[in-house]
C-alpha cells in the first residue's frame, strides 16, 4: 500500500494503528477483503477435495495420494508412497492417516469437508466481503461523511471476525475432526456427539458462529446508525445509491436474524455440553429435532437474502453507470428490496416441506415463497429496463454486472421449482438444490463481488487492476462456473442426492459417472482461475496503472473524494443536489451529473 | 432436461411429473424471453461513437404490468399444486383401507421394515422385522408409519416421486400405490452420519401372486 497521502492537518500514525488496529472505515473494509479472499481459498480448496471424491470415488487424490501399486502390494513406488510409509510407521495417529489414508477421502472426512466448505463460504467469505468490505468502504464515502458512527465498534467487528476464524480453524485439528453435520447442522446429528463421533469440532463450530454473530451484530448497529444519522446535506433517503439501500436493509436483517441463530447455537451447546435435550426427542427430555430446523431457517432464509441483496445493489450501480442511464424504476427497486426483506421472514418453511412439518403448513409456505419471487422478478425487469436504449460500455465490471443478472435469472427460476411443494418432494435434498444455491450465491453474489472489486479498486488502492487479466479471469470464471453448476440441475432431475460421498453405490445413479467427472474438471478449472484474480489483485496494488480521481465518470459521492482517499475522506463535506443516477440528462453537455455538482442554468445548446 | 427423470411407477407420480413439466416449459419460455431481450439489448444499445443514452427514469405502467404478470403466473402454479400436495402428504386425504401397513424405521445406517404380521397389529409377537427389504404388492395402497431411532433420515424412492424425512420420536404417515412390479432403491436422502452414503434399502413391488407366495413363505399357515 502506498503512502502518498498528503500529510495535512492530522498527525502521523504508527504502522499498528494505521494497518492493524485501524479505526478508519476504509482500512477496515480492506482488511475484511483480504480476510474474505483468504477464506475463499480455504473454502474453495475443501470443495476441490470433495469434488475429487465425487468424480473418482475411493481413488487416491492426485499428487499426495499413494500409487495403485503401493495400495495393492505395499511396494513403495513414488514420493507420495514414501510419505505414506513414514506416516504409517510413526507411532502416533497422524491427521492424514485418520482422514485420508493413502490419499483416499474417508466418508466421515467427506462429511466434514462439505460442512466446512459451506460454513466458510457463507459465514466467512460472502458476508464478510459483501457486508464487511463493501459496507465499510462504501457507506461513509457514498453518503458523504468522514467515517462510521462508531469507529471502535467497527474495529471490534473485524477483530471478532478474526477470532471467529481462528476458533473455526482450530476445529480442523481437534480429535474427532471438525463439524460434519452439514452447514445447516440438523439436530440430533449435531446435538449429540454419539451420532457422528465429532466431539469438540462441532462445539467449536457453534462457538465460532456465535462469535461471528457478535461481529455481525456490532457491524450492523454501526451501519444502521451511520446511514440514518450521518448523511451529507441534501442526501435524502431517496437520493441514496441502491447499493447503500441494500446494505442498509441487510444491516437491519442481520440485526434481527443473527440473534435467532445465536440462541439456537446456545441451545445446541447446552445440548452437547450440559446434557439438555432441546433438540432430542428422548422420552425424558421432551425436546424436538424440528425445533432446530425452525430456528435455523428462521435465521437462514433472511441470511440467504443477506447474501444476495448487496449483490443486487452492486449490480445496480454497475449497470446504471455503464449503460450511462438512470436506474429504471429507482423507487420500485427500493420497494422491491424492502418487500424482499419483509417477506424473507415468512418463507423459512420452504426449507422444511419434507421435514415432517404439518403438510398444511407446506401449502402456506409455498404461497409466501411464490410471493417473494415477485419482487425478485421486478428487479430483473428493471435491470433490463436500465439497459434499454442505453449506451452500454463493456468494461470488466459491467461484464460482471451482466453475468450477475443472467445467473440470477437462472437461480430465481430454479427457485420456482423448489417452491412448488409436489415438485420439491422429488428434488429436495438432491443436487438440484446445490445448483440453485450456487447460481444465486456464486453466480449472483460472487460475480457482483468480483465486479465490485474491479470497479472500486481504483478508489481503494489508487490504481487500476490489470484489465487483460481481469477479462481473462471473468471469462474463465463465467464459463467454468456454468460448466460446473449447470449440469447439477440434471443430476438433481435424475434424483442424485446431495451430501453422498459415493454416487456409484446406487444403481439408479450409474449413468451419472461421466457427468460427475465433467463437473469435477470444470470445478478445478474454476478454482485455478481464481488464482488469476488474486495475482492481479496484489500485483495491481503495487504495479497497476495509476488511476485518476473518477475514472469511470460516476455520479456518486465516493468519486468526489481524492484518490487515494485520505483519512477523513473529504476536504469539505460535499452537498448533494440530486439523485445518484443522473446520466445522459438531456441538455447537459456531459453524459453524467455528479450528485455534488451545484445546480446551474441548463446549457442552451441541445445535444 | 426432464428425460433424465427416473421412470415413474406410482399413482400420484404422474401428477408430480406434470407439474414438473409445466414449470419446466414456463420457466424455459421466461428464460428465453429474458435472455433474448438481454442479448438484443446488449447488441443494440452497445456504445457507439456519437450516440448518447436516452434519459428514461422508468415506467409505472410497465412496473404494474410485470408485477401483475409474475403474480398471476406464480399463483396459477400454486393453485395447481395444492391438491397434488395434499393428495400425497395430508393423512386426511389418503385412500382409506390400506392393503398393506408397514412400519419403516431409519437407523444408522439401515432401514428396518416392520410388518405387523397376521394380526395386523404392530408391536405384537408376530411382527416381522426385515432389514432393508420392503415387499408390497403392485396396484395396492400401502401405508407406511415412518420413524427413526437415532437421527433424522429421509425415505426416498425416486421412482415413486416420494420423499419424507423420518424423525426420531415421531411417526409420520406416508402412502403410495406402485403401478409396476420391480425392485427399486430406497436411498436415505438426509445426512445421517458417516454411513449416510450407501444407506440403501429396496422396495420390492410384486405381482399379487408373487406377493401372496411371499406372505405364505413368511407366515406359513
Ligand atoms: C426467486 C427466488 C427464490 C425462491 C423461490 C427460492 C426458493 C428456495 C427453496 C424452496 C429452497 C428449499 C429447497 C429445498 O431444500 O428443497 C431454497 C433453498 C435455498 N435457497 Fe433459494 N430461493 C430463491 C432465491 C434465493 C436467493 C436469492 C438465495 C441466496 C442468495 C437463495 C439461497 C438458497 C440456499 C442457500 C438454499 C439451500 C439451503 C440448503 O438447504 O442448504 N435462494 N430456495
Ligand atoms: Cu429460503
Ligand atoms: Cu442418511
Amino acid at each position: 500500500m502506498h503512502d502518498n497521502e498528503h500529510t495535512s492537518h492530522h498527525h502521523e500514525e504508527s504502522f499498528i494503528s494505521k494497518y492493524i488496529f485501524s479505526l478508519d472505515h476504509k482500512t477496515i473494509g480492506k482488511q475484511f477483503l483480504i480476510y474474505g479472499l483468504i477464506m475463499f481459498f480455504v473454502g474453495g480448496g475443501l470443495a476441490l477435495l470433495f469434488r475429487w471424491q465425487l468424480a473418482y470415488p475411493e481413488r487416491p487424490l492426485p499428487i499426495i495420494g499413494a500409487s495403485q501399486q503401493y495400495m495393492d502390494e505395499g511396494e513403495v513406488a513414488t514420493g507420495a508412497d514414501r510419505m505414506w510409509e513414514r506416516i504409517y510407521e510413526s507411532e502416533k495417529e497422524e491427521w492424514l492417516e485418520v482422514n485420508m489414508p493413502n490419499g483416499v477421502i474417508e466418508p466421515a472426512f467427506y462429511n466434514m469437508l462439505f460442512t466446512m466448505h459451506a460454513t466458510i463460504m457463507v459465514f466467512f467469505v460472502i458476508v464478510p466481503i459483501l457486508v464487511g468490505t463493501f459496507g465499510n468502504f462504501l457507506i461513509p464515502l457514498m453518503i458523504g461523511t468522514r467515517d462510521m458512527a462508531f469507529p471502535i465498534l467497527n474495529m471490534l467487528s473485524f477483530w471478532l471476525a478474526v477470532l471467529a476464524a481462528i476458533v473455526m480453524a482450530i476445529g480442523f485439528f481437534v480429535p474427532g475432526g471438525h463439524a460434519a453435520a452439514g452447514w445447516t447442522g440438523y439436530a440430533p446429528l449435531s446435538s449429540d456427539p454419539q451420532w457422528t463421533g465429532v466431539d469438540w469440532g462441532q462445539n467449536l463450530w457453534a462457538i465460532s458462529l456465535l462469535i461471528q454473530g457478535f461481529s455481525s451484530l456490532v457491524g450492523s448497529i454501526n451501519y444502521i446508525t451511520t446511514v440514518i444519522n450521518m448523511r451529507a446535506p441534501g442526501m435524502t433517503f431517496f437520493r441514496l445509491p441502491l447499493v447503500i439501500w441494500s446494505l442498509f436493509i441487510v444491516a437491519i436483517l442481520l440485526l434481527l436474524a443473527f440473534p435467532v441463530l445465536t440462541s439456537a447455537l446456545a441451545l445446541l451447546i447446552f445440548d452437547r455440553l450440559a446434557g439438555t435435550t432441546f433438540f432430542s426427542a428422548t422420552a425424558e427430555g421432551g425436546g424436538d429435532p424440528l425445533l432446530w430446523q425452525h430456528l435455523f431457517w428462521f435465521f437462514g432464509h433472511p441470511e440467504v437474502y443477506i447474501l444476495i441483496l448487496p449483490g443486487m445493489g452492486i449490480a445496480s450501480e454497475l449497470i446504471a453507470v455503464f449503460s450511462r442511464k438512470p436506474i429504471f424504476g429507482y423507487r420500485s427497486m427500493v420497494y422491491a428490496m424492502i418487500a424482499i426483506a419483509f417477506l424473507g421472514w415468512i418463507v423459512w418453511g420452504h426449507h422444511m416441506f419434507q421435514s415432517g412439518m404439518r403438510p398444511g403448513l407446506g401449502s402456506v409456505f409455498m404461497t409466501t415463497t411464490m410471493l417473494i419471487a415477485v419482487p425478485s422478478a421486478i428487479k430483473t425487469f428493471n435491470w433490463l429496463g436500465t439497459m434499454f436504449r442505453g449506451s452500454i460500455r463493456f468494461t470488466t465490471p459491467m461484464l460482471h454486472g451482466i453475468a450477475f443478472v443472467s445467473m440470477f435469472v437462472i437461480g430465481g427460476l430454479s427457485g420456482i421449482y423448489m417452491a412448488n411443494t409436489p415438485v420439491d418432494i422429488f428434488i429436495h435434498d438432491t443436487y438440484y438444490i446445490v445448483a440453485h444455491i450456487h447460481y444465486v450465491v456464486f453466480g449472483g453474489s460472487l460475480f457482483a463481488i468480483f465486479g465490485g472489486i474491479v470497479f472500486w479498486f481504483p478508489k481503494m488502492y489508487g490504481r487500476y487492476m490489470n484489465d487483460t487479466l481481469s477479462k481473462i479471469h471473468f471469462w474463465l470464471t463465467f464459463i467454468a462456473f456454468n460448466c460446473t453448476f449447470f449440469p447439477m440441475h440434471i443430476l438433481g432431475v435424475g434424483g442424485h442426492m446431495r451430501r453422498i460421498s459415493n454416487p456409484m453405490q446406487y444403481e439408479f445413479l450409474q449413468g451419472f459417472e461421466g457427468m460427475n467427472i465433467f463437473i469435477t474438471m470444470s470445478a478445478f478449472t474454476l478454482g485455478f482461475a481464481q488464482l488469476i484474480l488474486v495475482f492481479n489483485f496484489f500485483w495491481s496494488m503495487y504495479r497497476g496503472k495509476v488511476a485518476e480521481q473518477n475514472p469511470w465518470q460516476v455520479n456518486t459521492l465516493e468519486w468526489e473524494a481524492p484518490t487515494p482517499v485520505p483519512h477523513g475522506n473529504f476536504g469539505q463535506i460535499p452537498t448533494v443536489y440530486r439523485g445518484p443516477y443522473e446520466y445522459s440528462v438531456p441538455g447537459e453537455e456531459e453524459d453524467w451529473v455528479p450528485q455534488a455538482q451545484p445546480e446551474h442554468a441548463p446549457a442552451t445548446s441541445g445535444d | 432436461m426432464l428425460q433424465w427423470l427416473p421412470e415413474n411407477v406410482s399413482t400420484f407420480g404422474q401428477g408430480v411429473d406434470n407439474l414438473f413439466y409445466a414449470i419446466y416449459y414456463i420457466t424455459l419460455v421466461v428464460f428465453i424471453l429474458v435472455m433474448g431481450t438481454l442479448i438484443v439489448f446488449l447488441f443494440k444499445y452497445r456504445h457507439q461513437e456519437g450516440q448518447r443514452a436516452h434519459y428514461i427514469e422508468g415506467s409505472t405502467t410497465l412496473e404494474i404490468v410485470w408485477t401483475a404478470a409474475t403474480t398471476v403466473i406464480v399463483f396459477g402454479l400454486a393453485m395447481f399444486s395444492y391438491p397434488q400436495w395434499n393428495n400425497i402428504k395430508s393423512p386426511t386425504e389418503f385412500p382409506d383401507n390400506p392393503d398393506v401397513v408397514v412400519q419403516v424405521s431409519g437407523k444408522q445406517f439401515n432401514w428396518d421394515m416392520i410388518y405387523p404380521g397376521p394380526d395386523n397389529e404392530l408391536g405384537t409377537d408376530d411382527d416381522l422385522t426385515l432389514e432393508n427389504e420392503l415387499h408390497v404388492p403392485v396396484n395396492a395402497v400401502v401405508h407406511i408409519r415412518l420413524t427413526a431411532t437415532d437421527v433424522i433420515h429421509s425415505f426416498f424412492v425416486p421412482q415413486l416421486r416420494l420423499k419424507q424425512d423420518a424423525l426420531p420420536g415421531r411417526s409420520i404417515n406416508v402412502w403410495f400405490e406402485a403401478t409396476k412390479a420391480g425392485r427399486y432403491e430406497i436411498p436415505c436422502a438426509e445426512l445421517c452420519g458417516f454411513g449416510h452414503s450407501g444407506m440403501l434399502g429396496y422396495l420390492n413391488v410384486h405381482t399379487q401372486a408373487d406377493y401372496d407366495a411371499w406372505l405364505q413363505e413368511r407366515w406359513p399357515q
